[in-house]
């Protein structure tokens, strides 16, 4: 591992300020919505910051989970009668559009 | 990051141009997803399922006033979300709360996430375990209940963003809000739900629980 620039052992119990600065962008970091010099600065500090991984990658992780969510409850069919309602609006609405 | 057109998208352009073929997958895969958002945001399963239709019915009534087939879904979401409003009043999940960034801030909170221990956040190697795939079938389990507790003005926001894949620009035409609360909120609602999983998140974790 390279070598931490700033110390944050068990004893302290809050990360030091460069930490909380990171903590506070993580999402626009992770998204791509950052000015290329915070997102470097960011980088930057991660790169020598052990705790900083961990915690990005497990709100990655956790991200993820959220992109696969399936809810247990799943929706019932739609009745024949419902298809053919919604079919004959969407055939109505393109008759507008192009009569 | 690479752009990929969403099945929703060709199928929309498909109907635009009066291709029958694509509605049945259109309407499945939006019947769902309205009812998967509604479900989530108010927990009742009737509701859930007639603000499914209500949607699918006010879209094709609509359909020639779809002018930007690209973000089709964001005006499926918008037309279901004032559907779901109204059923809102109902909601047996967690109402609107704001979180101080300060709350979620690692160090402050009971348990003592990283930054500063990171021991509870070491992240599972990549190899797929037999464990990991039931891991990652309880993941799914505890975060929608997770997602439930989330208070609603973030949770609205996550399901969204991160769920439904919508832009930061899309969540907030969708929602009424300026792109700057949802980022906020999104980052929020993402610390909250990760804060909330910390124990899923990795092996060592669940054994120590
Ligand atoms: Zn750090
Ligand atoms: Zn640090």
């Amino acid at each position: 591992m390279s070598p931490v620039k700033h110390e944050h052992g068990p004893a302290d119990p809050l990360p030091p300020e460069a930490c909380l600065e990171v903590f506070e962008k993580l999402s626009e970091y992770l998204d791509g919505e950052l000015s290329p010099q915070d997102c470097a600065h960011i980088q930057e500090h991660i790169r020598d910051c052990e705790p900083c991984v961990a915690f990005v990658e497990s709100l990655k992780t956790s991200i993820r989970a959220s992109r696969e969510l399936r809810s247990q409850e799943t929706v019932r069919e739609l009745p024949e009668a419902t298809r053919e309602e919604l079919k004959a609006a969407w055939r109505a609405a393109l008759q507008r559009r192009t009569g | 990051m690479a752009e990929f057109v969403n099945p929703e998208v060709e199928w929309a352009k498909r109907l635009l141009e009066g291709d029958a073929a694509a509605f049945t997958p259109f309407v499945e895969s939006f019947q769902s997803k309205v009812f998967q958002y509604t479900w989530m945001m108010c927990g009742q399963r009737e509701d859930a399922e007639e603000v499914a239709q209500d949607t699918l019915l006010k879209v094709f009534e609509s359909f020639d006033q779809l002018r930007e087939p690209e973000h089709v879904k964001a005006w499926v979401f918008r037309i279901a979300r004032n559907y779901c409003l109204m059923k809102r009043r109902r909601s047996v999940f967690a109402p609107d709360k704001e979180f101080s960034l300060d709350e979620l801030m690692p160090g402050r909170m009971p348990g003592n996430d990283s930054p500063g221990s990171a021991a509870s956040d070491r992240v599972p190697d990549q190899r797929e375990l037999p464990e990991q795939r039931l891991l990652r079938a309880e993941l799914n389990h505890e975060l929608e209940t997770a997602m439930q507790e989330l208070p609603a003005n973030y949770r609205s926001v996550v399901l969204l963003r991160d769920v439904e894949g919508l832009s930061t620009t899309e969540a907030a035409e969708v929602l009424d809000l300026s792109e700057d609360v949802v980022k906020q909120r999104l980052h929020r609602g993402r610390l909250a739900l990760r804060k909330r999983l910390a124990g899923y998140l990795t092996p060592a974790g669940k054994v120590s629980e």
